[in-house]
């Protein structure tokens, strides 16, 4: 069904229904298939890494997840600016995007983006117009979740 | 209730049309016929909206050089784009020595140009106007969706918007394919929200405009020879079949959509073509020529435009669209 706004006068419904039959539907299996397969592949490397720094490395507790993260992101912004992420995005669509990896991808593609508009109202002011509601809704549902552990921990 | 459809009794000429376009809409079927193909889609330049104005700029230079006719004899260029304030044909009018009037109808504003400029012809007030109007992938994509290197998959109704333009010389006094009327077309609105859905949100105003002129000039859709709309799409173009069936009138036979012309419909193109270049490209490079030699007799030219912004649809507006319609025909008797 497409979305329809009940409150706006212009809505015909017997069109918006027909439309919803008609359009061509994402192939699920296809889609949910590839995302998993990424997705996990990209899981499977975290775990790689956290192997290899805390054997070769001997990185142990939160210098670890750092390191590893610190990898990862860099992989991500990497294969960004060499435009090669978007293409993995498109075969892989939530695959990619959900990992750190593509939080990577959400934060360096903007800044590439817009760098044309300059480096302060361009490049740094629109960095985060992806990843802004990730970090907003993330810091404050971190502080919901810190606030319901002090007062029921 | 007033009537759309306006009739030009002087009849304008198209003297000439020139299309420049990127390398993806060389590759597509209609590709050998645009006049100039490039080799990338920066064109030289540093930014896509510099690259987009700059090949608005040739197509406008291209259509004046293939008229024949100087800068200084043009009265005016009728022109717009896809841009927040029409960036391109603004920057595009300030590199010719002519007046300018700026025109914003979406996707549709290749029509709205021809028709505004006709009715200045149609008076003999101007003796030759340009009409002209493009869009460029990249710099669409920044203004109305996504970061181009964001990791993300596109829907299937989606589009993808054409990277060229057109540009037409249209004259009160020279020979070639004649514009004889217009139907002005009026926003229509069935409360489509999905702004990658734009096939269907279109369909609506393509169906009324239609409607219209069909019903006040008495015409069926057997007088011409197509009815090319602009960036309906596979699925708009399926809607607005079915809409135009309901007031009676079977278009199936003679309706062509520019954004299946231009690209060949694969995995990332979906739908196929949109922007306003589409209708500009495959106007100026495929159906022109055909109108010139006479193997097209009639056509409705009537591309369709979705009258929204970032900001509208973010505010949970639906989609308001527009399709103005120009009736060209032969010259070839």
């Amino acid at each position: 069904m497409p979305k329809t706004n009940a409150n706006n006068p212009y809505f015909n419904q017997n069109y918006l229904e027909y439309v919803g039959r008609c359009a061509p539907r994402t192939n699920e299996v296809r889609t949910l298939y590839r995302a998993f397969m990424v997705g996990g592949l990209i899981c499977c490397i975290g775990q790689f890494l956290r192997y290899l720094f805390s054997s070769v490395l001997g990185l142990g507790g939160d210098e670890l997840s750092g390191f590893v993260s610190m990898v990862l992101i860099f992989m991500g912004s990497l294969l960004t600016g060499l435009g090669v992420y978007d293409r993995i995005g498109k075969f892989a669509g939530g695959g990619s995007i959900v990992p750190i990896t593509g939080f990577a991808n959400s934060v360096v593609s903007p800044a590439m983006e817009f760098r044309s508009e300059g480096m302060i109202y361009g490049l740094a002011a629109k960095m985060f117009i992806i990843a802004g509601p990730i970090i907003v809704y993330g810091v404050a549902s971190s502080v919901v979740v810190g606030l319901l552990y002090w007062i029921f921990g | 209730m007033a009537e759309h459809t306006i009739y030009f009794k002087n009849q304008p000429r198209i003297v000439s049309a020139y299309a420049v376009a990127g390398p993806k809409e060389g590759a597509g079927p209609i590709g050998r016929h645009i006049q100039k193909v490039l080799l990338d889609d920066k064109f030289g330049e540093k930014t896509y909206e510099k690259a987009e104005c700059k090949i608005l700029r040739s197509a406008i230079e291209g259509a004046i050089l293939s008229a024949h006719i100087e800068i200084k004899d043009v009265g005016a260029l009728f022109s717009g784009d896809l841009l927040n304030q029409i960036i391109s044909a603004s920057f595009a009018a300030r590199e010719f020595d002519m007046p300018f009037v700026g025109l914003y109808s979406a996707c549709s504003t290749m029509s709205e140009a021809m028709m505004v400029s006709s009715a200045f012809l149609d008076s003999k007030q101007l003796r030759y106007a340009v009409a002209a109007t493009g869009s460029h992938f990249s710099s669409a994509e920044r203004q109305y969706r996504y970061p181009l290197e964001l990791g993300c998959t596109r829907p299937p109704q989606s589009q993808w918007t054409v990277t060229g333009a057109g540009a037409c010389v249209l004259s009160s006094v020279g020979n070639g394919p004649k514009i004889t009327a217009a139907t002005i077309g009026r926003v229509v609105d069935f409360g489509v929200t999905d702004a990658n859905n734009m096939g269907a949100a279109m369909a609506p105003a393509a169906a009324n405009t239609l409607w219209m002129h069909f019903k006040e000039t008495g015409r069926c859709p057997d007088y011409y020879d197509l009815i090319v709309t602009g960036d309906l799409g596979v699925l708009g173009s399926k809607l607005v079949k079915e809409l135009v069936w309901e007031k009676g009138y079977d278009i199936s036979q003679k309706h062509v959509d520019c954004g299946e012309l231009i690209y060949a419909i694969k995995e990332q193109e979906f739908q196929g073509g949109s922007g306003a270049g589409c209708s500009a490209v495959t106007f100026c490079s495929y159906l022109y020529p055909k109108l010139c030699d006479g193997s097209l007799k009639r056509i409705l030219f009537m591309p369709t435009g979705a009258l929204l912004s970032t900001v509208s649809t973010q505010q949970g507006e639906s989609i308001p669209c527009i399709a103005h319609a120009v009736v060209i025909e032969s010259a070839v008797k």
